[in-house]
Order: C-alpha cells, then structure tokens, then sequence
C-alpha cells in the first residue's frame, strides 16, 4: 500500500482515539458537572463533589482541544468545513464549554448562597450541552450534512442550522453521549467520595448506563433504515482535494455494507453493548474502579461502531455527494502527516504516563469535613 | 468567483479581533507569573523560610484567578479558525494546524494536568517534587506561546510551504523552515518577555499597596524587590527584541514597517527623521501633520546610515507588475483545474508567486472574476487593486507607536523601582509607590497595541503575499455573525467583570487569608489547597 494512504489511515484511527479519550475524560467532568445538582444537596457536598475532579478537569479538557487540533493538522479540510457548517451549533457549544473553567475558579470563592446557586446552574448547563452537542454532531454526520464547495475550494453550506439542531435521531444520539458522560462522572464521584453523595452517584450511574445501551440499540435500528452514503470510486492515495475525483451514490441502508463485508466488525457494537450493561452490573456491586475501565469500553465500542460503519467517510455531503469528505480527501500532505505522527507518538505516550501519574498522587477518598474546613478548595 | 459578503467579513474580523485581544488580557500574566511563582518557590525550598511559601501560595492565588479566564478565552480561539476562517483553514491548514497540534501535544498538556498539581498537591508531594511541578508549568505555558507565535510568523512570513495547484491549498514541506523562522523566534522572545513584564508590574504595584498601607510589609517588600528586578531584565529583552523583530519585517514585509513609520516616500538617509508623531491619512495617502527627530529612521531600522527605505507609494507602484502577473497566475490554473493541460500548468508556475496579488484584484475585476478581464480593462483593474496592498496606516502608525513610548516608561519605571527598592527607599516615595500601582494594567495595554501592530500592520492578507484576508472568511450569513458577537459580548462582560471584582477582592484580603484557619502552627499551612 501507499505509504500516503498508510499514513491516512493512521491518523484516522489516530482521531478516533482522540475523540474516545475526550467522550470518557471530557465526558466524566461534565457528567460530574451534570450531575452536581442531585448529588449534593449541601454546599459541602457540592464541592466535594467538584474538588474530585478539581485537581484533573483542567488537564482532561485538552482532550477536547487537542481533538480540535489534530483535526486542523491531520484534516485541514474536515476541520474547516464542519467548524463552519455547524456554526451556531459551534458557537453554542462553545459558549457552554467556556463558562465551564470559570465556573471551577469562581464558584467557592465567594460566600453567598445565590452566587454559588447560579455557578451550579452554569456546572449543570456547561456539562449536559457539550456533551449533547458531541453525540448529535455523530448524528448529524451519519445523516449526511448540506454543503458544496466551488472551484476554488471556497465551501458553502446549503442548509440552515436547525435541521441540525432540532433532528430526532440527532437528539437521541445527543441523549446517548449525555447518558454514557453521567455515568461516566458518578464512577468516578462513587471512586472518590463517601456517602451520601456515593449512594446518589451510584444510583444516578446505573440508570445512565441502561439508558445508554437502550439508545444504543435503538440508534443502530434507525441507521439500518436510513439513507448512507457509498464511495463507488475514488482512490485513497489520491492529492487531498475534495472537488473532485470521487464518486458517491446514496443508497438505505449502506452505513450496514462495511458490517456485512466484515463480519468480525460486529464485536465493536457488542462491545458497546456489554461493556455499557456489565458498568451497570460493576457499579450495583460496588466495584466503581473496574465500573471505570468499562466507561473505556463503551466509548471505544460506540465511536468504534460510527466509525466502522461510515468509513472512509468523515462528513458526508447530501447536496453533493460526489465532494463528500472522506479519510481519502481531506487529509494533510504527507510531509505534514509524517511530522504530526512522529511528535505524537512521542508525547501521546508521554502524557497518558503523566496523566495516569497526576490520578495516582491524587488518589483516595475526598471528605465533605474536610472541605468544608479548607476554604481554598474550589 | 465567489465573493464573500464583505460584511459578514468585518464581522468576522471584529470578532477576531475582539477575543483575540480579550485572551491577551490574560495570557501575558499567565506567563510571567509561572515563572515567578517557580521563582519564589525555588527560594522556599532553598532557604526553607516561610514568607516564600506564602508568597508563591498567595500570588499562586491570583495566578488562578487569572487563570481560568485565559483557559477558557484560549478555547475559542482554536474554534474560530475553523468556525469563521474556513477558507483561510483549508488554504493554509496543512501548514497552520500542525503548530497548534503540537502546542495541544507538548506544552498544553503539560500545563494543564500539573496545574491541577501544582493547587492541589501541596500536602500530596515533597517539597523538590512540588517544585519541579511548578516549573513544569512554567515550561508549559511558555512552550505554549512558543508553539502559538511559530502559528502566527508563519502568517506573517509563510516559511516552509509551497503552493500545490493539485490540491488548491498550501502545502507544508519544511518542519525547520516553520519551527526556525526567524520572525517565529524573535516574537516568541519578544511576546512571552512581555508576559514577564506584566507580571512583574502585577506583583510590584499591589506590593506597592501593601507598603503604602504598611500592610504584611516583610512579604510586600520581598515581592516588589524580586518583581523590580525580573522587570528590569525584561524590559530590556522586550527592547532588545522588538529592535530584531522592526529589522526582520524592514526584510520581510516592507508595507508592515512603512505603515509602522507612517512613511509614504522612500526614505533619503542619513537625514530621514523618525516620526514621534503624526496624523496620517489612508485616503489621501499622506500625513497632514508630522513631528520627527532627524536622523534617527535609517540606523534604527537597517542598523546602516545609508540604506533607503522604501515608501508606500513607490511599494504600490512596485505592486502592479505583481497584480498583472497574479491575474495570470489564478487564470492559467483555472485552465488547469478544467483542462488538466502541462502548458497552462507550466504558466502557473510561472507566475505562481504572484498568485496572492492576482486574488487580491478579484473586488475589482467585473464579476469578482479575475480569469475573465477584458484586456482593456486590465489596467484599470491593476490601478484599482494597487492601493489595496498596504494595510491601515493610522492604525499601524499609532498602536506602534503607543506600545513604544509604554516600553520605554516602563524601562524608566523598573530602574528606579529596583533602584529605590535595593536602597530600601521605597516607603519614603508614597508617590513612586502610587505609580507603580497604577501602572498594573499599563503592560497589557501595551501587548495589545503590540498584537495590533503585528496583525492589522500584516493587512490586507491573513497569509502574507498569499491569501488576501477579504477571501479568507466563512461564507456565513449576517445573522449567524450578530447571534455569535452578541454571544461573546455578554459574556466576555460578565468574565471581565466577575474577574476584576475577585481580582480586587483577594488583592486586598492579602496574603494573611492564606492561615487565618491555623495561626499558631506553621507546618499546617501545607496543608492548605490553593
């Protein structure tokens, strides 16, 4: 195979795990965000709950920014074009996702019952919308997205922002996202806390993860009978220039092909499936620190499952199929690739040693008491 | 071609222009102040004496306040590229999303995860081992910015990439050529020293308060020596380096350094004045009004006495062959892209250098379609377009000239801070000490002139000679633009405010807030969080 094909496919696989390590590290903060407002209901308890992840939502967060940035170096394009087709949605998210490390900094630091009040709202909001937003992009992708390009590569976005936004299988994918990031962030509060706020978490955590595997399920009926789109020609080592050399056609039930071509793909979606139901057992047991691992589990067995089914596409177009975005047309040049790779195989490895580190010297339980006592905790 | 609605354009750029300039608000403190926590810390470690401790713990307090906003402004910088710049993204992000990337992979990581650390993990780790957390923090940042400005020279000088008619976008093919660009390395100096000023200026002027209180004055008088000192380095550096960085854009983007020195003819050294002030006027193309200081031009700019500089309007002059050749250029590959012919290729390359000036002329040809010019108009087309090149000269001329005359107070200022702070003659200057508060926000407002300077000086292109910045936008509507700016408007609001008054909040509670809970026992202070 190419070498320029090989290193597409890299950085693609690359991506998906970006976007896994943001759904289960982003996705744990903002379901402890979510979730502030029911697990405690004392102001001490509230930030007990914060102050567990205090000392790691900053670090995790660059899982979302550096998903951004690989995007903008590996596929300029994909990056370009669907930062802006989804602009109001963009925006929204962007706004809740920046209220979010304000509201870590400010809320405790003042002593008035309306003041925090509001920053818990700000947790709620900052937490839910983003990680809705994440799962009803993946629906919108799946569904295809109104755009074009002219010949100078200038894009054009053919459809208004609330056929995105106001989407039923785009909601129920949002719903799913939000339901896997609850129960991600109570494991991780029933981890490091004690009770009351453990039972709540532990109660909250279980119902998530039932209702994720449901909307699981459900999405993969709905896609069966949904248009998907298939690259009747196009070669992969081709320059990465999405106004032509393509060939698309749009057929029901095509995002299936890649399932029915691979049979063994069928262990991403039972992944999914039995990692999301045995987190719900694990957390019932009282095992929250092997619960955590199958938080993994889900994520990579759900982006697994988009991903596995929609490839080689990105970001499908239905006004022009022909210029749909693929892995094939979007990516860097080769010099760039070739760079990008070799840096993050020296510092992806770097940080998962640190992050991991940073958890370890952090460990053990957090007491509400203490907290309290503390006044420069968050 | 299409163009794209010049308002929504505007829009876009206000936009830019608007958060970029609200994130540098904070990032310059971001900077500066890692490095004199580690600094203060190293003395903690070293000397084992308490008020070390307190002052790393108390202006560490600070630091996060100031923090946070520039996490979370940072944020939406990265997504603008992409939600409002599409075209500039797909033409130039081969390039420019590699240097982003890496800041995410090597320096932002770094910076965030051991933040949390740094706050948190007093009680959880040893003293050398905390130590080393806060320099790492410091690294990160300042990597950060390293990573970020060698983003931004490669708009400024786009080193390291060739145009590639296969894919209609630019092509990166030189790691060195990016990472190594000599305007990347002076303005990483030039900006994170910068940083090292503003925090000096923070930490020196609400020392001086404390002192003019008499409040906590052991810890006042220990911060405000130690940031006089760190002021007086980096003010210099800051100099030093702006004097590189005049020199590289006298060679690199000769509009930048006309419009900088407001200077509209071809300079006649030796005798050519520096303008300390004038009033220049875009649409006449002169200055109505000008005081300068004879021969100074020549040797501060090309470090020669007898160099010529060359003036706006002979650059737009110089302009018009470019603009002809260009319009061939983008025709010649519009021909291409149809007919995939090697003789329409090779008069691409011919004339591929010039492709930029050909784009630029695209507002003037009929139909914004420069591959089809009448040849009797062509010239009217090149006379047109010629102005077009140069950016904002009222605008260049005066941030340029703001941010200079703050260097230079602010040299004047830490020398006879240090000056009066080694003497221990600081209390008996009530008025010094006065000034030196009031100072505080003076640096930041000097980087933002210096941001304005680099990026409306870099106008009309956002990749410069390459891609003009009226084709760069998205191609959104004029609501999608209203619905985002009064977004950010409202929120930026709040930020500014809610960060001022905690800001001036803690500020005044001083550094004793830090072992109210636990006087009598020193040792517990490491206990406390952050």
């Amino acid at each position: 195979m190419d070498l320029y094909v090989i290193l597409k496919l890299i950085w693609a696989g690359l991506l998906c795990v970006l976007l896994i390590g943001l759904g289960l590290m982003v996705g744990m903060d903002m379901g402890v965000g979510t979730l502030l407002r029911f697990v405690g209901r004392t102001d001490g308890e509230r930030r007990t709950a914060l102050n567990i992840i205090g000392p790691h939502w900053d670090g995790n967060q660059v899982w979302f920014i550096l998903g951004g940035g690989a995007i903008f170096a590996a596929f300029p394009t994909l990056y370009a074009t669907s930062f802006s087709v989804f602009y109001v949605v963009m925006i929204l998210l962007l706004f809740s996702m920046i209220l979010r490390p304000v509201a870590f900094e400010y809320r405790s630091k003042v002593d008035a019952r309306l003041w925090r009040a509001s920053w818990d709202w700000v947790f709620l909001l900052s937490g839910f919308l983003p990680m809705f937003v994440y799962g009803a992009a993946f629906g919108n992708i799946l569904q295809g997205v109104g755009y074009h390009f002219n010949w100078t590569g200038q894009y054009f976005q053919d459809a208004s922002f609330l056929t995105y936004l106001f989407n039923p299988f785009a909601i129920l994918c949002g719903l799913m996202a939000v339901s896997l990031s609850v129960m991600q962030g109570g494991v991780m509060l029933m981890m490091r806390s004690e009770n009351p706020i453990y039972d709540r978490a532990q109660r909250y955590a279980s119902r998530a993860g039932v209702i994720a595997a449901v909307l699981f399920v459900a999405g993969g009926v709905w896609v069966r009978g949904m248009p998907g789109f298939v690259l009747e020609q196009g070669d992969p080592a081709m320059p990465a220039n999405p106004m032509h050399g393509q060939h698309v056609t749009v057929q029901v039930g095509a995002w299936f092909a890649n399932y029915a071509a691979h049979p063994v793909l069928w262990l991403l979606p039972v992944l999914g499936v039995v990692c999301m139901l045995a987190g719900v057992a694990l957390v019932k047991a009282n095992r929250p620190h092997v619960a955590w691992w199958m938080g993994l589990g889900s994520w990579l067995g759900t982006i697994g499952t988009v991903a596995a089914s929609m490839f080689p596409f990105f970001m499908p177009s239905t006004t022009r199929p022909d210029q749909s975005l693929t892995i094939w047309n979007s990516s860097a040049s080769q010099y760039g690739l070739t760079c990008m790779l070799a840096v993050a195989l020296i510092f992806v490895p770097l940080i998962l040693c640190y992050t991991s580190w940073c958890y370890y010297v952090m460990r053990g339980k957090v007491r509400t008491a203490d907290i309290i006592k503390d006044t420069h905790s968050y | 071609m299409d163009l794209i609605n010049p308002t929504v354009v505007d829009l876009s750029r206000f936009q830019f222009a608007l958060t970029a300039l609200y994130h540098f608000m904070f990032v310059p403190l971001t900077l500066g102040l890692t490095f004199m926590l580690a600094a203060m810390e190293t003395v903690y470690v070293v000397t084992g004496k308490q008020v070390y401790k307190e002052m790393a713990l108390f202006w560490g307090k600070l630091f996060g306040i100031n923090f946070a906003l520039g996490v979370a402004t940072g944020l939406t910088m990265e997504f603008e590229f992409g939600t409002n710049w599409s075209m500039y993204s797909r033409f130039f992000g081969d390039m420019f999303g590699t240097p982003l990337a890496i800041e995410g992979l090597m320096a932002f990581f770094m910076e965030s995860t051991f933040v949390g650390l740094m706050f948190f993990g007093w009680d959880r780790l040893s003293k050398p081992a905390h130590l080393a957390i806060t320099y790492l923090v410091a690294l990160g940042s300042n990597l950060s910015a390293l990573w970020i400005l060698v983003a931004n020279a490669s708009m400024n000088m786009p080193n390291g990439a060739h145009f590639d008619p296969e894919t209609l976008r630019m092509t990166f093919d030189s790691f060195v050529g990016v990472v190594f660009n000599p305007d990347a390395q002076a303005k990483f100096v030039h900006t994170s020293v910068a940083g090292y000023v503003a925090a000096s200026l923070f930490v020196m002027g609400i020392s001086a308060f404390y002192l003019l209180r008499g409040e906590h004055r052991a810890f006042a008088a220990r911060s405000f020596r130690m940031a006089a000192l760190f002021g007086i380095f980096s003010t210099v550096a800051v100099i030093t380096l702006g004097d590189v960085l005049g020199r590289l854009d006298y060679e690199h983007q000769p509009t930048k350094i006309a419009a900088i020195e407001g200077l509209w003819h071809t300079s006649k050294p030796p005798y050519e004045p520096w303008i300390v002030a004038a009033l220049p006027n875009d649409e006449k193309q002169e200055s109505s009004f000008e005081i300068g200081v004879p021969f100074v031009l020549t040797p501060l700019i090309t470090h020669s006495f007898n160099t010529p500089i060359t003036g706006m309007i002979e650059l737009e002059d110089a302009a018009a062959p470019r603009i002809a050749s260009g319009i061939k250029a983008i025709s010649a590959l519009r021909r291409y892209e149809e007919n995939h012919l090697a003789a329409d290729l090779e008069e691409f390359h011919a004339n591929q250098n010039d492709m930029g000036y050909g784009l630029l002329a695209t507002r003037h040809a009929p139909n914004q379609d420069v591959t089809a010019i009448p040849p009797e108009q062509l010239q009217t087309v090149i006379d047109q377009t010629k102005p077009d090149i140069l950016p904002n000269v009222f605008v260049t001329f005066w941030s340029f000239r703001f941010m200079v005359f703050l260097g230079v107070f602010f040299f004047v200022l830490f020398a006879m801070a240090s000056y009066l702070s080694l003497k221990n003659q600081l209390e008996r200057n009530p008025l010094f000490l006065k000034l030196c508060m009031w100072s505080i926000p003076l640096p930041i407002l000097a980087t933002e002139f210096g941001w304005i300077t680099a990026e409306a000086g870099r106008q009309p292109w956002t990749v410069f000679d390459r891609l003009p910045t009226f084709m760069s936008a998205s191609t959104h509507s004029v609501s999608y633009m209203v619905f985002s700016l009064a977004g950010f408007t409202v929120l930026y609001s709040i930020f500014i405010a809610v960060e001022l008054y905690l800001m001036f909040k803690f500020a005044r509670l001083g550094p004793e807030a830090h072992d109210q809970h636990d006087n009598a026992d020193p040792v517990h202070l490491s206990v406390v969080a952050h």
